[in-house]
């Protein structure tokens, strides 16, 4: 049910990487994400305390979560909104579509959500005779595409202008043919104009939240396009769908992590719109919807709390930490087979769909440590990883051949005497093969390696029996 | 089956943080009281400027995110200052205006070239006009609050956006802007009942995408131009 | 200055099998800055290897293995960001459910160094007496980067070579693509990487490519051979050292490239 595609990562990955157009849209938009954060980081003297305001924040409130939950609860009911609980994605599904059917929606536009996504509310939608209208841009050119978002704040980075022009002409059947439509500021145009229309026909909106406020029972969206606020403010219901680690405290801690949010997404100081809502619309008010609900989704979430997969729950979206990951991008979003790709979602999604079906993620990082240097949660993703690691290979999930190879390295490793015997001879054997070249273009047990580079010979004898027998640097 | 699932993920939530029920009563209280304690976290240090300079730094913030600002000396200048505007950018002089008693304050009849039509917008609206109660200057934001008196439809529907800003209003940043709508809540003449305003915008410059090929385009759904209009002397 | 500080060579794995030049290079380098070098002979690997693949009982094993070997001096001191990095930052964590072998992990960790910093950070090295005639370009390692913020140091160092000009590299602060059992688990995605990086290599237009981690040169070496490309490789040591009249990595002996 849940979609995934995660268990063939590897095949995703080398499908992704045969792709040369995701490669021109990665070579694209390399360096304007991370220069951009670099920028707003160092533009702001006091980034990196609200970094560890923003971790500080996120703790307590996990530590306290059922508390925040049920008196942001309160709060909601007291502005007259609705607050449904869902244990799984399959509830979240059925309460949005009761919802819907209670007002007898014929379509729900949509802001973009990646809880949304998880629970793949616009298939549940489109089974049950209602329409989904994607509204945020990135969302909407992949809707037409019927594809999913690769990347979880910049949904369509993986196409290239040409791709989106081919799509607004096979779905947008009015288009003159010769109208020109190959640069960015005329898709936009006629996505403005297309979704305009379709703002003003559906009975509900639908959102994420960025944060929910316990203080005061409201959800803050942040969005740079105004869909968001477009999707929630006029149809007459509007339906937040935010998983539960989404609350904070406070108006004054949520504008802490607003600080480092933008910051570190797209490198903006603030988005062009942060919207704070608290209920349905009230006497006298001239828009606004006239319900409220808020659906709050645990789907495997508080299954981590308690276990080392905990900090995970910090997490806050911003994509930081894709946009620094080597291996992100190198293959894009899609390879990971599932909604949340990248480093927070290597160690996420084996949380979410178990680590059977997500095992592959957590082992393809070097683990060289950008993502933790970035996330402006300070989430300890590569640890986390491990950790991964670590269950896979305590439960044999790792491949029987590596396990093999691994234990008796280990066994070599843990016996220095024999150990230096056995790679003394062996290294003297390589150096002997690659005397010739300096390096060998192939050898049998390292065709992972020789595949794609030479490998170096070794010199000749290992430095530990050179020294051991007394040769010393001149 | 709401209730149910309510009980099964508190009851959940509760076991993974090890406890039988809800927080003791000791911590509860504690919480209760960060929570209306609303301690401030680390407000950055730019904002520690006077008055003036506040002004200046939202100006500077604001024209940084592609938000046009203009100044006028008081009130009266506004109508004439919104009129040159739209014909400096060619746009057409029918607008659409909060009915708020900021605007009110303005010689509007006095600019016959203006046509005015006050309350929430519809689809076809091109220009609207509204005030704003405040606007921060760490990041050049406006803060709206819905309200009779400012349909939030106004900051999203049409193409252009101006924004009438008092000069006095500009805060630090966004505590000041929670403290002062609490304040207002608890305001018994505010008629604001003691509640928030239902919506509060923050907007900071133009609705933008960056969705095509990460090239920054401005009009995405929300206003493509935002223009404020600074009235120095209120 | 008091008696000579006597100094453990974490050898590192790579650099005891595939190029123990460097690991000569390191002993010099610490010599002339003072130090009397020791090579303790109970030392195999780190136990990346085994950490990285999820199996922590092998890892504490092969970890008090090394702390066993390396207690009573006054530094122990690495070739490599990734090694040095494993035994001060990783070593106490694994291990931090048993007192006794924290204290004695946590000891270690704060008498370990990497190489290059050792020499600037702890002996006050600033200027090493080595000459090398050209252009290089240098990639930070990631471990010895991010762990251990190493990132001046060795430019500081490459700056007082006589004759050494050296040319940003751009990105020189991603990941090569190497990280241990990646490479061969993910080729293609560490292929992708590698090739990457030897792009902007060359783009340099350096002759020599140095680096502090053997993994990560072995990598882009042999990336840069099968592609063909006229870059040496060798480890920074090697250069700081003047030890550089044996052939690059994966050079043949009569040193022509290629």
């Amino acid at each position: 049910m849940s979609g995934s595609t995660t268990r063939n990562f590897k095949a995703n990955a080398a499908r992704e990487l045969a792709n040369d157009t995701l490669r021109a849209a990665l070579t694209k938009s390399k360096g304007h994400f991370t220069d951009g954060r670099t920028t707003a980081a160092e533009n702001l003297p006091e980034f990196e305390a609200l970094r560890d305001q923003s971790r500080d924040i996120k703790n307590h409130t996990i530590e306290n979560l059922d508390f925040y939950l049920e008196a942001y609860e309160e709060k909601v009911r007291e502005s007259g909104g609705h607050v449904h609980w869902a244990r799984t994605a399959e509830d979240a599904r059925q309460i949005v579509l009761g919802i819907c059917r209670s007002v007898d929606a014929k379509a729900v536009n949509k802001g973009k959500s990646m809880i949304s996504e998880e629970c793949e509310i616009n298939e549940m939608l489109e089974a049950n005779g209602i329409r989904a209208v994607e509204t945020d841009l990135g969302e909407y050119i992949i809707q037409l595409r019927g594809e999913k978002p690769s990347h979880i704040i910049a949904p369509a980075v993986h196409l290239t202008k040409g791709q989106v022009e081919e799509s607004f002409r096979a779905n947008h059947t009015h288009l003159d043919p010769d109208r020109v439509l190959e640069e960015p500021p005329t898709l936009l145009d006629e996505a403005r104009t297309i979704l305009r229309k379709k703002y003003f026909e559906a009975e509900v909106g639908m959102t994420g939240a960025n944060l929910l406020i316990a203080e005061t029972g409201s959800s803050i969206i942040v969005t740079n396009e105004g869909n968001g606020d477009l999707s929630q403010l006029i149809p007459k219901v509007h339906i937040v769908l935010a998983s539960v680690e989404k609350i904070v405290p406070t108006l004054e801690d949520a504008s802490t992590i607003l600080r480092v949010l933008a910051r570190s997404a797209t490198g903006q100081e603030f988005s062009s719109y942060t919207t704070l809502s608290t209920g349905p619309k009230r006497e006298g008010d001239p828009d606004g919807p006239e319900q409220y609900h808020v659906i709050l989704l645990d789907n495997g979430r508080t299954d981590m709390i308690g276990t080392e997969f905990q900090e995970m729950l910090r997490c806050i979206r911003c994509g930081a930490c894709m946009n620094h990951c080597p291996v992100y991008q190198s293959v894009g979003g899609h390879a990971y087979g599932w909604v949340y790709p990248g480093p927070m979602g290597s160690v996420l999604s084996p949380g979410l769909l178990g680590v059977d079906e997500a095992g592959h993620l957590p082992n393809a990082s070097t683990f060289c440590g950008r993502c933790e240097e970035v996330c402006p949660v300070r989430i300890p993703l590569p640890k986390m990883m491990r950790n991964w690691r670590e269950q896979e290979f305590e439960k044999h999930l790792s491949p029987g051949t590596a396990r093999v190879g691994l234990g008796l390295w280990a066994f070599m490793a843990k016996r220095p005497k024999l150990y230096q015997l056995a790679t003394g001879l062996q290294m003297r054997l390589l150096a002997r093969i690659g005397h010739a070249k300096g390096r060998l273009s192939s050898l049998p047990l390292a065709k992972g390696w020789t595949k794609y580079r030479e490998l170096p010979a070794p010199e000749g004898r290992t430095f530990q029996s050179r020294w051991k027998s007394g040769e010393r640097p001149l | 089956m709401s209730e149910s699932n309510r009980e099964t993920v508190l009851g959940s939530l509760r076991r993974a943080l090890g406890r039988d029920g809800p927080v003791d009563e000791d911590t509860a209280a504690k919480l209760r009281a960060r929570m209306v304690g609303h301690a401030r976290n680390t407000v950055p240090a730019r904002t520690d400027l006077d008055a003036a300079g506040l002004v200046e730094l939202f100006e500077t913030m604001a024209q940084k995110v592609h938000a046009t600002v203009a100044h006028v000396s008081s009130m009266d200048d506004v109508p004439g200052a919104v009129g040159e505007y739209l014909r400096g950018e060619n746009l057409p002089s029918e607008i659409v205006m909060a009915p708020d008693a900021t605007l009110d304050a303005a010689p509007w009849s006095e600019n016959a070239l203006l046509d005015i039509r006050r309350g929430a917008p519809v689809e076809s609206d091109q220009v609207s006009v509204t005030s704003v109660p405040a606007a921060v200057a760490e990041t050049g934001t406006l803060a709206m609050y819905s309200g009779p008196d400012h349909p939030a439809t106004l900051n999203f529907i049409p193409e252009t956006h101006v924004v009438v800003l008092p000069a006095g209003r500009v805060v630090k940043s966004y505590e000041d802007i929670w403290d002062s709508i609490r304040a207002q809540a608890a305001d018994p003449d505010s008629g604001r009942d003691g509640q928030l305003p239902r919506t509060v915008n923050f907007v900071t410059g133009p609705s933008r995408s960056g969705d095509i090929e990460q090239t920054l385009l401005l009009g995405a759904h929300g206003p493509r131009r935002l223009h404020i209009v600074i009235v120095d002397g209120e | 200055m008091s008696e000579a500080p006597r100094v453990a060579l974490f050898v590192t794995c790579l650099v005891d099998l595939f190029r123990p030049s460097v690991g000569f290079a390191a002993v010099k380098l610490m010599q002339d800055a003072g130090c009397t070098v020791e090579v303790p002979e109970a030392q195999t690997c780190c136990g990346q290897p085994a950490y990285n693949s999820g199996d922590r009982k092998d890892t504490i094993a092969i970890a008090k293995q090394v702390i066993a070997a390396f207690e009573g001096y006054d530094h122990v001191v690495a070739p490599s960001g990734s090694c040095a990095g494993m035994i001060m930052k990783h070593y106490p964590e694994l291990l931090a459910d048993d007192p006794d072998w924290e204290t004695r992990a946590t000891d270690l960790a704060g008498r370990t160094h990497e190489l290059i910093s050792f020499l600037t950070d702890v002996l006050k090295v600033e200027n090493v007496a080595a000459a090398f005639d050209g252009t290089v370009t240098y990639h930070d390692s990631c471990s010895g980067l991010r762990e251990l913020g190493i990132h001046d140091q060795p430019r500081q160092l490459l700056d007082g070579v006589d004759g050494l000009h050296l040319r940003e590299l751009e990105d020189a602060n991603v990941c090569c693509g190497f990280g241990g059992t990646f490479c061969v688990k993910y080729p293609d995605i560490s292929n992708r990487m590698v090739s990457n990086k030897t792009e902007q290599i060359v783009a340099t237009g350096a002759e020599t490519l140095l680096a502090g981690d053997m993994g990560c040169l072995m990598n882009m070496a042999g990336k840069l051979q099968r592609e063909g490309a006229n870059v040496r490789v060798r480890h920074v040591a090697e250069v700081l050292a003047g030890m550089t009249d044996t052939p690059a990595i994966g050079e043949p002996s009569d040193g022509s490239a290629n």
